[in-house]
């Protein structure tokens, strides 16, 4: 099976304080430092782990600036077979229907049996998957948490409301977002990547995908951030005092007034 | 039936017309020769396995045999099976010339063992005769130990197969058979000869030989001779089924103890190369890391299998095991052994051993391990186990089969040179506290600042709220005592100390090369640091920086050099207890200078932990450790409160900020706030530390020690 998985590179919110800028649209980015979107290195995984069952290729994509490199670098490393980097000064300021745009270009380029990205990206608004899907016009389920392969189709399932599950059979080919939790993503050292360190790794330019230039980066955005800002942190946290017995009663009484214990 | 020809000896006996003398000599050629093809199989795991230097220093080497084997060193410390062990062990040697004088003398009558020919000659027999006697009630003892009182580390939990009881008793049963058939091959020898008229040595008195001549001496000519032949040939082939049987299990050890000790590792509180023969500039060359099949251990680690005495020492001790955690030191062992006696066997080809982790050992298992070396300092025979646990451990991660607990402080390890993904420029905030400042500030060697003394703090006591506290205490010390010191501040990256112990080996050397550099760069003439974890990493781990010392020994030098005074204990209801972190104790055997430094305080009341110094119990670990969720009954830390309050201590003295951090969480685990409190040994010299003395004063400041 062909499996394309796109990853995006992202700060990463466990090793970064993420503050406001002084102009307030965006974070401050002096200092970040930037990992694969964790969704997304689910994506991967769950591709290596289709791939060593049944056999093809895994190629992960990102778009990006030269920076992309090293996200796709700790994915070869990983294990997937090939990856591309698509870059261009064009592509800069595209909102999700530009990203789409771009990576739908590049999925006609091969031919992929099966497209992954992470649920969302956590700086971003879980979109791209669906209107890739739909560009394309493949079939598309969302927040996937298993996949089994049955002939030329799959079985997947979702994570719907109240943490059910459903099962759904989709035909490839297909996109799926996946969900984190799907599986144990594998660890990748410093060992790893310095391993796939001279793995070319191609880099694709809007020419290269024939992508018009107008129809992507920040002039053909229509949508646009306005503003940013960290909500004010309200009241919400009620501490006891009391001592252990006395406290572990009282939150049996507000768990069972808030319908807790039935 | 036999007839005797000429002078009786067992050689000169023939029974259907095959002679003694072929009829053993035959017997020992087949034992010899079994013996040796069964070792030389052993030996093939041993030729197949990962190079290991350990040819150097042969004399710090002999020395160690003598302690350890021929002096039985570790032996004591149980002190019943201890001493058992200790009689058998010098009954076993002083029998061995025996023994095989008396094998020899089923060939040539008239051998005699060199040396035992002159006066010495009937010393010996006395000796052994009650050497014999004395093994052979050891035995029985032995036996009674292990069938009536069953000591509970000799158990077999049901999920690590069947129980050694059985195998114990039946060798417990050969050697007193020996003993038995030596005893009373020379008490029929001797009866025999005496009814003969021949003149002999009588046996010892009171001894087994002697108990058994007296019981036989009136008996037929004949009947004597018989069970001198009987007791001959059962000598013989117990003897030989003994020394081809104990390749087999547990008895091996007789052999491959004096190799294992030998051999031993001389180096505490290191660990060893990702692979012997490949330096670190070459590792990117390595195609594997780690042990990942059986043939990845070195050749020393599958000795240590062999030698196992499954005495369960290492068990008893290991906290990982007290806590219910998947990992027993002991199985560690005895499932190796196992595997390579299934995967190479005896008769047949070696066979592919398959991949250990998930076969014979499980993940949580190796990950289990707080490397607290408990095992190690414990065990007889001085089998190594911190090195197979992180050799195990590179293999996972290379494999990228790590807990998802322990990726996120790797990465964060990796980009921000700490676990917690804190900014690097804010590492050496704690030392900017405005109160701080004003009594102790402290410099940042950035290259403006020079300094002789490097304070190297280490990831925790840079960004833990609560362990700072630690780090401005340590600062406020090292001012009060004049010396020149700085801190690296955003230039300091984790030492990497857990780091190799997790397997992590590249990411380990990218921060030792980071922080050689920045060291490097200060220019500074020694380092000194309050985490025994960085400390151990700075001795050990790392090449070419200036010598570290722990704080705990810089304060008890200046103390025993009068630079340091104390005011009298505050609370006096407060009773003391020390508790030995693993990195500062058993791996670098620093015992005495915290407690000299407790006991310098006046009016300090201060009692020892039943585990205590070598023997002390491991918190709960440091590092990576903080991040791994093990599965486990109960915490390490709860256990370990629990035994200070046994000892009657209601403070808990440390001089590790991961002590810290576990002990005072088990604290409130136990439910026994209040009751109980944990402080460093830098908080509690910084509360105490008499400031300014007055010269005079300082020389007739007497200090403990």
């Amino acid at each position: 099976m062909e499996i394309l998985v796109c990853a995006r590179r992202v700060p990463d919110t466990s090793e970064n304080e993420i503050e406001l800028n002084s102009a307030g649209n965006d974070i401050e980015r002096d200092e970040l430092v930037y990992s694969v979107n964790e969704a997304d290195n689910y994506a991967v995984e769950e591709a290596l782990q289709i791939r060593d069952r049944v056999g093809g290729n895994v190629t992960v994509v990102t778009v990006d600036g030269e920076d992309g490199e090293e996200v796709l670098r700790r994915q070869l490393a990983m294990g997937a077979n090939q990856a591309a980097l698509v870059s261009d000064d064009a592509f800069n300021g595209s909102d999700g229907k530009g990203i789409a745009t771009i990576l739908k270009a590049f999925v006609q380029k091969g031919h992929y049996d099966l497209i992954l990205t992470g649920v969302q990206a956590d700086d971003s608004a879980a979109q791209v998957g669906g209107m890739l899907a739909a560009m394309l016009d493949y079939p598309f389920a969302s927040l996937v948490n298993s996949i089994a392969v049955e002939n030329a189709k799959l079985k997947v399932s979702r994570e719907i409301e109240g943490g059910n599950r459903e099962i759904n059979e989709i035909s490839l080919p297909c996109v799926l977002s996946i969900q984190t939790g799907i599986n144990e993503p594998r660890y990748v050292g410093m060992r790893g990547i310095r391993q796939v360190a001279s793995v070319p790794i191609p880099t694709l330019a809007a020419s290269d995908l024939g992508i018009a230039p107008a129809k992507v980066g920040e002039a053909a955005a229509k949508l646009k951030r306005v503003d940013y800002f960290i909500p004010a942190s309200s009241k919400g946290a009620e501490i006891l005092h009391g001592s252990r017995e006395e406290n572990a009663n009282r939150i049996l009484e507000l768990v069972a007034a808030k319908g807790g214990l039935n | 039936m036999w007839t005797v020809v000429g002078t009786y000896s067992p050689v000169n006996v023939v029974d259907w017309l095959v002679p003694g003398r072929n009829l053993f000599l035959a017997l020992q050629v087949l034992g010899v020769a079994c013996f040796i093809y069964i070792v030389s199989k052993r030996m093939v795991p041993l030729l197949r396995a990962q190079a290991d230097p350990r040819f150097d220093r042969p004399l710090t080497r002999l020395g160690r045999v003598f302690k350890f084997w021929l002096g039985q060193w570790k032996h004591p410390r149980y002190r019943f099976a201890g001493t058992l062990h200790i009689v058998i062990f010098t009954g076993f040697l002083l029998l061995a010339a025996r023994a095989f004088s008396v094998l020899i003398v089923g060939v040539s009558p008239t051998f005699v063992m060199p040396g035992l020919s002159g006066r010495f000659g009937p010393v010996y027999e006395t000796l052994t005769d009650y050497s014999a006697t004395i093994v052979f009630l050891c035995m029985v003892v032995a036996a009674v130990r292990r069938l009536v009182f069953k000591p509970v580390r000799y158990a077999v939990p049901a999920k690590y197969g069947k129980g050694h009881t059985t195998d114990a008793i039946f060798l417990l049963g050969l050697i007193a058979l020996l003993m038995a058939a030596d005893s009373l091959f020379s008490a029929s020898r001797f009866a025999g000869l005496a009814q003969a008229g021949q003149s002999a040595e009588s046996p010892a008195f009171l001894s087994l030989p002697w108990m058994i001549e007296i019981a036989i001496a009136s008996m037929p000519r004949t009947a004597v001779w018989g069970l001198n032949v009987g007791a001959y040939l059962v000598h013989a082939i117990t003897f030989y089924f003994l020394l081809c049987y104990r390749p087999f299990g547990i008895q091996f050890h007789v052999e491959t103890s004096l190799f294992s000790i030998y051999f031993s590792k001389l180096e505490k509180g290191t660990v060893k190369p990702v692979r012997w023969d490949v330096s670190d500039d070459h590792l990117d060359q390595v195609k594997s890391f780690g042990v990942k099949t059986f043939e990845d251990f070195t050749w020393k680690h599958v000795l240590d299998f062999y030698s196992c005495a499954d005495c369960g020492r290492c068990a008893d001790n290991c906290p990982s095991n007290a806590v219910g955690r998947p990992l027993v030191p002991r199985f560690l062992t005895i499932k190796a052994r196992d595997h390579v006696f299934q995967h190479y066997p005896v008769l047949g080809k070696p066979n592919n051993s398959n991949l250990l982790i998930g076969n014979i050992y499980s993940e949580d298992e190796v990950w289990s391990c707080t490397t607290c070396g408990a095992c190690e300092e414990e065990c007889p025979l001085l089998v190594e186990y911190i090195d197979k646990i992180v050799d195990l451990r590179r293999g996972m991660i290379d494999d990228g089969n790590v807990p998802q607990s322990l990726q996120k402080p790797l990465k964060a390890l990796e980009s921000r040179g700490n676990p917690y993904g804190k900014m690097e420029k804010k590492r050496g905030d704690w030392a900017k506290s405005p109160e701080l400042q004003h009594a102790a500030p402290v410099k940042v060697l950035d290259g403006k600042n020079g300094a002789d003394t490097l304070y190297f703090a280490d990831s925790i006591t840079s960004y833990d709220d609560r362990m700072q506290s630690i780090g401005r205490a340590t600062a406020r010390i090292l001012s009060c005592l004049g010396k020149n010191f700085g801190i690296l501040g955003a230039a300091e990256k984790d030492s990497g100390h857990e780091v190799r112990r997790f397997g992590e080996e590249m990411l380990f050397q990218s921060l030792r090369e980071h922080n050689t550099e920045a060291i490097t760069e200060s220019g500074v003439t020694k380092i000194v640091t309050s985490d025994p974890h960085a400390y151990n990493a700075l001795k050990h781990d790392y090449k070419d920086v200036p010598p570290v010392e722990h704080i705990s020994q810089v304060l008890a030098s200046e103390a025993r050099a009068g630079n340091l005074r104390f005011s009298g204990v505050k609370n006096t209801d407060s009773v003391y207890t020390y508790h030995d972190p693993c990195y500062l104790g058993r791996h670098n055997q620093v015992y005495d200078d915290p407690r000299d430094v407790l006991d310098s305080i006046p009016g300090l009341r201060r009692v020892e932990m039943q585990r205590s110094r070598d023997r002390s119990f491991c918190c709960g670990g440091g590092g990576l450790t903080l991040f791994y969720e093990p599965k486990e009954d109960q915490r390490m830390g709860v256990v370990r409160v629990r035994m200070a309050a046994e000892a009657g201590a209601n403070v808990i003295v440390t001089a590790c900020p991961f002590c810290m951090v576990n002990i005072e969480d088990a604290i409130k685990v136990a439910g026994i706030e209040g009751k109980m409190s944990v402080i460093d040994l830098t908080e509690l010299v910084d509360q105490h530390m008499v400031r300014e003395v007055p010269k005079e004063k300082l020389e007739v400041a007497i200090v403990g020690g």
